[in-house]
């Protein structure tokens, strides 16, 4: 294990990914104003370049790529580690924050003669504190460093929900931080734990030592329990339709996309990366049943929404159900394991392009009709055409119909099901996709209509462009090949072999 | 009983008394002072944590210390945004409450 807790070439790369958007941070502080803008925007092809850079390291090393923090490797000091998924999560990260930072600019642009505001400022800072956070998250290694990162993801989250101001958003934003200071809470309980029974809070060291002690299923079950509520996994769902929906169309893409993923993500190392070694079936299966009633009921709930930014966070609700189907589909060493795996990342990366580009749309609809009532949509796609071509294209993805990323998840899961002999499973993802195909088809059945209706304001062609590419890259990612499912299986601890 | 033990036991019930109120109370700010009560009870146990270290022959382990203190830095962050969310929702509005119902009511919000 000595190689888990050595720096590897390459592994600097991994502090410049953190560094970046925490020194553009800094940087959009200290002027201020219209800069704030100019440094975002500037730093995004930087963070792709160095995402694509930490991908292309580890795919040649064919294994972790590590950076001890000082030279002090595990226990004393901290690593960090990129394997496959990271490289994938902080490539994805870093497109789409960088479309919501070209999309956002029609909103939160400060052009030379305008007055600079507070919320532009705050958009721009946020933006990259969410990129930093998430970035932490990714590469993290120690289990109290990543809790660290979880609560700057939280609270850069946070004030993007309230950026206008209005009482309705400074509550969901309120209800967003108390669910979250609870989540952090108890994932910060069970670090206690950990480290009282262990002495070490380094994920790799910890796969080693973990043993099935009461201690040790209190503080998984405890982390757990927090990580659910940061996720929004029904029944703890409750703060993400109105923090998700009342937020600016910029930003509910990256919390819909990106920042719940966080979360998933660090449920995800813990379950498979610190605790393989517990027999975890019955809670795999507790976490797959709470994520098939998150199914049901979020899409139900979706089919039932008057407003369309709503519908979208409730169907985010719903695809993130399907995440937690992967406790039971790739827990084990079995070969479907790997099937379950693969499934369970590409539903990440597809709901996250899908359901970003779908909510820029919705703002974009929202700014050119002036309202977002779905009852009201009649005719619309006659007057927006390549914002309802990006909904298609997103629902498409969301309903699971090939050829599209949300189908190969969706697939892979349903082979892994059969496979493992635990069928069950296909019902929830069966029916989810039936009810998503239910709430497409509310959305795009009035658009197509003949009904007449009036614009406002015609979309900024810019905008639609933006996330009609990241529509697409949600269905080229059914297109995937076999290389790539490889490139998510580095570094993936399989039970029973550390 | 050992000390140990009953620190440990005080930290449970704090942080068995925060969520209760956590969960319970309807009004933020007091759904606010029950998470500082969790975060009380949870440094507590960080306490006892860093006293193992005494059975390798230190006074203390100084990690566990270290991480309740940026633990208690995160918490007081918290608390900060929090009060200030509050504080921002009763200038908004008359009704400092997280019923989201309350906004989608034809005559809810400020018009009561």
């Amino acid at each position: 294990m000595a190689e888990l807790a050595t720096t590897t070439p390459g592994g600097y790369l991994l502090v410049l990914a953190i560094l970046l958007p925490v020194v553009g941070m800094i940087l959009s502080f200290t002027p201020g104003g219209r800069n704030a803008e100019r440094v975002a925007l500037c730093s995004t092809p930087f963070g792709f370049a160095l995402a694509v850079a930490i991908a292309f390291h580890v795919s040649r090393a064919g294994k972790p790529i590590v950076y001890a923090v000082g030279g002090l490797p595990p226990p004393l000091g901290i690593a960090l580690r990129a394997d496959g998924i990271s490289a994938v999560m902080l490539v994805a990260a870093a497109v789409i924050v960088a479309a919501a930072g070209f999309y956002g600019r029609a909103k939160f642009a400060t052009p030379d003669g305008v007055r600079e505001g507070r919320a532009s400022l705050t958009f721009w800072i946020m933006l990259q504190a969410i990129w930093a956070a998430l970035n932490i998250i990714f590469v993290g290694g120690d289990l109290f460093n990543l809790y660290v990162a979880l609560e700057l993801l939280t609270f850069a989250a946070v004030p993007l929900v309230c950026i206008d101001g209005r009482a309705e958003t400074i509550a969901a934003a309120l209800r967003y931080l108390l669910f979250a200071l609870f989540g952090s809470i108890s994932y910060l309980l069970g670090v206690a734990l950990f480290y009282g029974a262990h002495g070490t809070l380094d994920i790799s060291l910890l796969a080693q030592r973990v043993q099935a002690t009461p201690v040790i299923w209190m503080a998984a079950a405890l982390m757990t329990c927090g990580l659910l509520a940061k996720t929004a996994l029904f029944p703890l769902h409750l703060w993400l339709p109105p923090a998700h929906a009342n937020a600016p169309a910029a930003a509910s893409a990256v919390l819909s996309g990106l920042v719940v993923k966080g979360s998933f993500f660090l449920t995800l190392r813990l379950w498979f990366y610190v605790l393989p070694a517990l027999a975890a079936d019955k809670a795999a299966i507790v976490l797959g049943c709470l994520g098939s009633a998150a199914i049901i009921a979020g899409s139900i709930i979706a089919l039932r929404q008057a407003r369309l930014k709503l519908l979208i966070a409730y169907s985010t609700v719903a695809q993130i159900g399907y995440l937690f189907l992967v406790f039971p589909l790739a827990a084990g060493a079995q070969t479907w394991s790997a099937i379950g795996w693969s499934a369970g990342v590409m539903q990440i990366l597809a709901h996250a392009f899908a359901k970003a580009a779908m909510f820029f749309s919705a703002g974009l609809l929202a700014e050119a009709l002036g309202h977002d009532q779905i009852a009201k949509l009649g005719g619309a796609a006659r007057v927006l055409p390549l914002t309802f071509l990006t909904i298609a294209l997103g629902g498409l993805s969301l309903m699971g119909l090939p050829p599209s990323g949300g189908f190969s998840a969706k697939w892979l899961m349903l082979q892994a099901s059969i496979s493992s002999g635990q069928w069950l499973w296909t019902l929830p993802i069966l029916a989810g996709g039936l009810l998503a195909a239910g709430y497409v088809y509310r959305i795009l059945a009035p658009a197509l209509s003949d009904d007449q209706i009036m614009s406002v304001s015609p979309p900024k062609r810019s905008q639609e462009l933006i996330a009609l590419a990241l529509a697409a890259i949600a269905i080229a990612l059914g297109f995937a090949p076999q290389t790539f499912f490889d490139f998510l299986e580095i570094g993936r601890p399989v039970a029973g072999q550390p | 009983m050992t000390p140990s033990v009953l620190a440990g036991l005080t930290g449970a019930a704090l942080v068995g008394l925060g969520l209760y109120g956590l969960i319970l109370h309807p009004h933020p700010l007091r759904k606010l002072l029950a998470f500082n009560l969790i975060g009380s009870g949870v440094f507590l146990v960080f306490g006892i944590v860093a006293r193992r270290g005494a059975a390798a022959g230190f006074r203390f382990d100084p990690v566990p210390q270290a991480m309740v203190i940026t633990g208690i830095v995160v918490a007081f962050a918290a608390s900060a945004i929090a009060v200030a969310l509050i504080l921002r929702l009763s200038v908004e509005s008359s009704h400092v409450t997280l019923d989201p119902e309350v906004w989608t009511k034809p005559n809810g919000g400020d018009t009561k």
